[in-house]
């Protein structure tokens, strides 16, 4: 049975019809946001007032933006909670990682399920059950610490009184930086367990013959050998710390905190534009905090790159 | 002559094709989309009947969103004029926002001309619609007259009476003193609330909350510093439980009496009763806010939006009448959800002077009633936002930290000139 003439593709038209639907939906949810939040960055926008209300002010809003306190306090958050959530990640991923390599067989699947189970759960839900974890007077990780206090030769190392995690600027930071570990550990370890199982057999044999115990294997054959991913690992680290979102808003109840001490730039730009009407200077924040990105995943790779290259 | 038969055939089929598009859309105008947040969006449905009796062609489709979300797609809908709703209902606070802007139709101006039923509703509610240039941008439809929920046994035990609560700020705070002292019990969930009342209190009619109508900060300003003052009083005392609203923290303060008093819009004894604390009835009473302060805590407003189908404002603006005209439906949304009604018409209905059980069988309509009539507008700028962010801020620093309240307040001023005219 052959299609009628009008309906047969010809190979010239074949593969552009065959990428279009991609194309389309990539020009339309990918490719026009930006040019239009570019475009907005050099505007000045009531925005109820409808498109035609923009007004061209060249560089204004960057202007704005950089002399902005709360943007700098913004990125000083994302940068700390970047480092102090992401830096555990791969310290901890790295060597559970091996440990599940080569202590378990059978039971391996579950493990790395349980690990993994955080990553695919909704931040939704996530948030909701930290911050009544969180709680000051009711919450588990009170109770915990009291409980700790109480036993003899552990009072010095907990506070006797309630933390209030959320509320308190200087803890609202911790806080959801245990959430971001907790959350993305697992994600990691499935990303080194898949590079621990392209390293031959073979090498960790010949090392065992040669005398090296489990630690110098680890240190001499597997960190090398996971270097690559570890480069991965680090650049997507880089690029998820930086536009954290998520957790914090639903965790301050989306204004970032006391004192703003949960706002990272992600939710003073969504901020400033939707509570604060101010959709120029969001967008020309974006755009700053692209560059912020860029530059810093740019570094990663400088870091990552190998020294000797003729080797 | 067979190829033109075909193409006679496929005419007609095309022309009758358009007929069909033609009529599904005529008939598709004949329904109104209403947007709204709850529970504002019940109160449209139970309203469906009567425009029905109206206009039994043209149906009402509501869109419900959470009360964040509608007000986010109304912005966007806004923005891009698209996926306009007919009616949009807004809630006071971005009722100001919108209003700097020119999305909203000018209901002061024909075919709406809402200043002549100006006098039907109460006076703030409606100088909350208008902007300074005098474009009114929505109708009201409930307001929020502010009140002092307090717990009658917390008081009685604290040998408290309501005039030593309620005569003074000053006194206020020191009742708050003696519950604590007698009972354990806090006198305020967070001396935030404290602030947000003081600085409300004593603004003249068309002045703003914290820029005048030039855009000078009002920050500094003795209303400022006393509302600051007052706060950090209640902290030092430790009269505050130090928790946020619509925590659960706040419902079981209210559940288990540790929280004694709630300066807020009377629709609060409603969730009370309703599901914040329902096991407390009987225990609660309703007073004026502390030295005769009046203020407003909310209120919905209904708009049309100006790039909104241009063939259905009329009936839109018919639809808005009726929501905050009839005398009927403003009752039935008090009674049935706590809208206190934005219609002076309804304020000589019994339902006024029936006691309240939740309230310990107490007429708290009348008193709340009396407050509405005397609640001032408050102007509204495009960075109250901001401001309203920054002022939470340094009074955090003041409470949490013992930053001095006058470099807290210069700070605050120094932030938002830089705003001021953006």
């Amino acid at each position: 049975m052959t299609l009628p003439k009008a309906l047969q593709l010809s190979p010239k038209w074949a593969p552009y019809v065959f990428v279009s639907p991609f194309l389309l939906l990539f020009l339309v949810f990918g490719m026009f946001p930006l040019g239009f939040s570019l475009y907005l960055a050099f505007q000045s926008w009531e925005p109820t007032s409808g498109l035609s209300a923009m007004r061209f002010v060249g560089f204004e809003n960057y202007a704005f933006a950089l002399q902005d306190e709360w943007f700098w306090k913004s990125l000083k958050n994302t940068g700390w909670l970047a480092v102090v959530s992401g830096v555990p990640q791969h310290l901890v991923a790295i060597p559970l990682a091996y440990f599940i390599h080569s202590s378990f067989k059978r039971l391996r699947n579950g493990v790395v399920g349980a690990y993994f189970m955080p990553y695919i759960t909704s931040t939704v839900a996530i948030a909701i059950l930290f911050s009544s974890l969180f709680s000051t007077d009711f919450g588990l990780i009170n109770l915990g610490l009291r409980t700790l206090h109480e036993i003899p030769g552990f009072g010095w190392l907990v506070p006797a009184e309630a933390i209030d995690w959320l509320n308190d600027p200087d803890h609202i930071k911790p806080a959801i930086s245990m959430i971001v570990f907790w959350r993305y550990v697992g994600f990691n370890v499935v990303l080194y367990l898949a590079a621990l199982q392209t390293i031959p057999k073979d090498i960790y044999e010949a090392a065992t013959m040669d005398g090296a115990g489990r630690l110098q294997q680890f240190w001499y054959i597997t960190l090398p050998s996971l270097k690559p991913m570890i480069f991965f690992g680090v650049t997507l680290s880089v690029i998820g710390g930086l536009q954290l979102f998520e957790e914090p808003f639903i965790l301050t109840g989306g204004r970032g905190g006391s004192d703003q001490s949960g706002m990272t730039t992600a939710i003073y730009l969504y901020r400033m534009a939707f509570d604060f009407n101010d959709f120029g200077a969001a967008s020309a924040m974006s755009w700053l905090l692209f560059i912020v990105v860029a530059v810093l995943t740019y570094l990663t790779n400088r870091a990552f790159r190998p020294r000797d290259s003729s080797v | 002559m067979a190829k033109f038969l075909q193409f006679k055939r496929l005419r007609q089929w095309l022309l009758g094709l358009c007929s069909a598009c033609v009529l599904t859309q005529a008939l598709a105008q004949q329904s109104l989309t209403v947007a709204a947040f709850p529970a504002v969006d019940e109160i449209v449905r139970a309203a469906i009947p009567t425009w029905k009796r109206l206009h039994p062609g043209v149906d009402i489709k509501v869109v419900s969103r959470q009360f964040g979300d509608h007000h986010t797609a109304m912005t966007t809908a806004l923005s891009t004029s698209f996926y306009l709703p007919d009616v949009m209902a807004l809630e006071v606070g971005y009722v100001g926002r919108f209003a700097q802007g020119g999305g909203l139709e000018d209901l002061s101006k024909p075919p709406y001309n809402i200043k002549q039923f100006e006098s039907r509703y109460v006076p703030y509610a409606f100088a909350q619609a208008t902007n300074r240039a005098g474009v009114v941008v929505a109708a009201p439809t409930d307001i929020g007259p502010g009140t002092l929920l307090y717990r009658t046994d917390v008081l009685t035990r604290a040998h408290v009476s309501e005039a030593e609560l309620t005569r003074s700020w000053d006194s206020y705070v020191d009742s708050g003193i003696r519950i604590k002292a007698v009972t354990g019990a806090y006198l305020m969930a967070h001396a935030r609330d404290m602030k947000d009342i003081v600085i409300r209190a004593g603004i003249q009619p068309g002045e703003g909350l914290y820029f005048d109508s030039q855009s000078n900060v009002l920050v500094t300003t003795p209303r400022f510093v006393r509302a600051f003052e007052l706060a950090r009083k209640v902290r030092q005392n430790k009269l505050d439980a130090r928790v946020n609203a619509w925590t659960n923290e706040w419902s079981e303060g209210f559940k288990r009496g540790t929280i004694s008093t709630q300066m807020t819009g009377a629709w609060l004894a409603g969730h009370l009763s309703n599901w914040l604390a329902p096991g407390t009835k009987g225990l609660w009473r309703a007073a004026q806010l502390p030295e005769n302060a009046f203020a407003a805590y909310g209120g919905t407003f209904f708009a049309i939006a100006r790039g909104a189908p241009a063939a259905h404002k009329s009936l839109a603006w018919e639809f808005i009448q009726m929501m905050t005209l009839n005398r009927e439906l403003q009752l039935s949304a008090f009674k049935s959800q706590d809208a206190f009604p934005a219609l002076l018409e309804t304020y000589d209905d019994p339902f006024f002077e029936q006691p309240i059980a939740f309230l310990g069988d107490q007429k708290a309509r009348l008193g709340w009633r009396e407050a509405s009539k005397k609640i001032v507008a408050v102007s509204v700028h495009k960075q109250d936002a901001f401001a309203d962010e920054v002022i939470n801020t340094e009074l955090d620093k003041v409470l949490d930290r013992g930053k001095d309240i006058q470099v807290a307040l210069a700070d605050a001023q120094r932030l938002l000139q830089k705003r001021a005219h953006r």
